[in-house]
């Protein structure tokens, strides 16, 4: 039997480029790490590195990390609890099925 | 005008040093961060091997310099595509510090000050390849570059030679670091170039 409880990664193409399509800059981030939300631009962002690093600007420790190889990206947010990203009433937005 | 002429005996060229693929030579020494830089006083500094008993193998300051020490002549390539050929340091092989270690572990964790691990295999720090290295270039280390001691294993990709190393935990199983876990190579051989995960 098949298991039609879930649908595959396809799915989440269109939400997921809603999302990653606003600017990030003005998003709240919360650091999982002490808690501290603040919005993203205010990162300590190391570029000097093999990647991108954004460190919690109370804690330092690592909310993001970005590493862009030449056909593909890492995006790490484990160090991130959330993201809040203003999206306004009138912009579609994805729902549960 | 003149005519100029390259002549019958020109200078014979320079060769062109052995790069891996994909690199270029620098002669200055960049700086890459991943965070802030860790100050370490040496008198709190300490190196431990983890065993994957349990068992740790500590030493202070004073003890890592009153080990044998080691001069590498090294070519170092990063990942971000510079390579710097000849550098020199000075250290103690991990050669030493693993000898009397009892282990059965096939893998290696070197974590850092400041929070910083990457992995290798156990055997890769082990032949001479491998050095906990305080000196650069007859000086101190510099913190930039990961003094009081980072490691050196000059043979992979320089991420690998984690800088304010605090120690290394030899495991049963492999366990991705930093950048390992971030689309990085798990071993990192420059020469192959393995940069990142399925090169």
């Amino acid at each position: 039997m098949t298991d039609m409880s879930y649908l595959d990664g396809n799915m989440l193409d269109g939400p997921m480029r809603e999302l990653f399509a606003v600017d990030l800059s003005s998003a709240m981030g919360r650091c999982d790490h002490c808690g501290m939300t603040g919005p993203v631009a205010g990162l300590h962002v190391y570029s000097h590195a093999p990647g991108l690093i954004g460190r919690c600007p109370a804690c330092t420790e690592v909310m993001v990390r970005l590493v862009r190889a030449p056909d593909r990206a890492w995006l790490d947010l484990r160090g991130t609890t959330f993201l809040q990203i203003p999206m306004p009433l009138d912009q579609p937005h994805p729902r549960p099925l | 005008m003149g005519i100029v002429s390259p002549g019958f005996q020109g200078r014979p060229r320079t060769a062109e040093p052995a790069l891996p693929p994909g690199q270029y030579l620098t002669e200055d020494f960049p700086v890459l961060s991943a965070g802030p830089t860790p100050r370490v006083s040496l008198d709190t500094w300490e190196f431990v091997l983890t065993a994957e008993t349990g068992a740790e193998y500590r030493w202070s300051w004073d003890e890592l310099m009153g080990l044998p020490q080691e001069t590498p002549h090294v070519d170092i390539h990063c990942v971000t595509r510079w390579s710097k050929l000849g550098t020199d340091w000075q250290g103690v092989s991990l050669d030493t510090l693993l000898d009397g270690v009892d282990t059965a572990a096939r893998y290696a964790l070197a974590h850092s000050y400041g929070g910083y691990t990457t992995n290798l295999p156990l055997d890769d720090l082990r032949g001479g390849r491998a050095w906990v290295v305080h000196t650069y270039d007859g000086g101190p280390l510099p913190a930039e570059h990961g003094g009081p001691a980072r490691l050196l294993v000059p043979h992979l990709y320089f991420w690998k030679s984690a800088k304010w190393v605090r120690g290394v935990r030899l495991l049963a199983d492999d366990q991705p670091g930093f950048w390992e876990t971030a689309g990085y190579h798990d071993y990192g051989d420059p020469w192959r170039e393995q940069r990142y995960q399925g090169d």
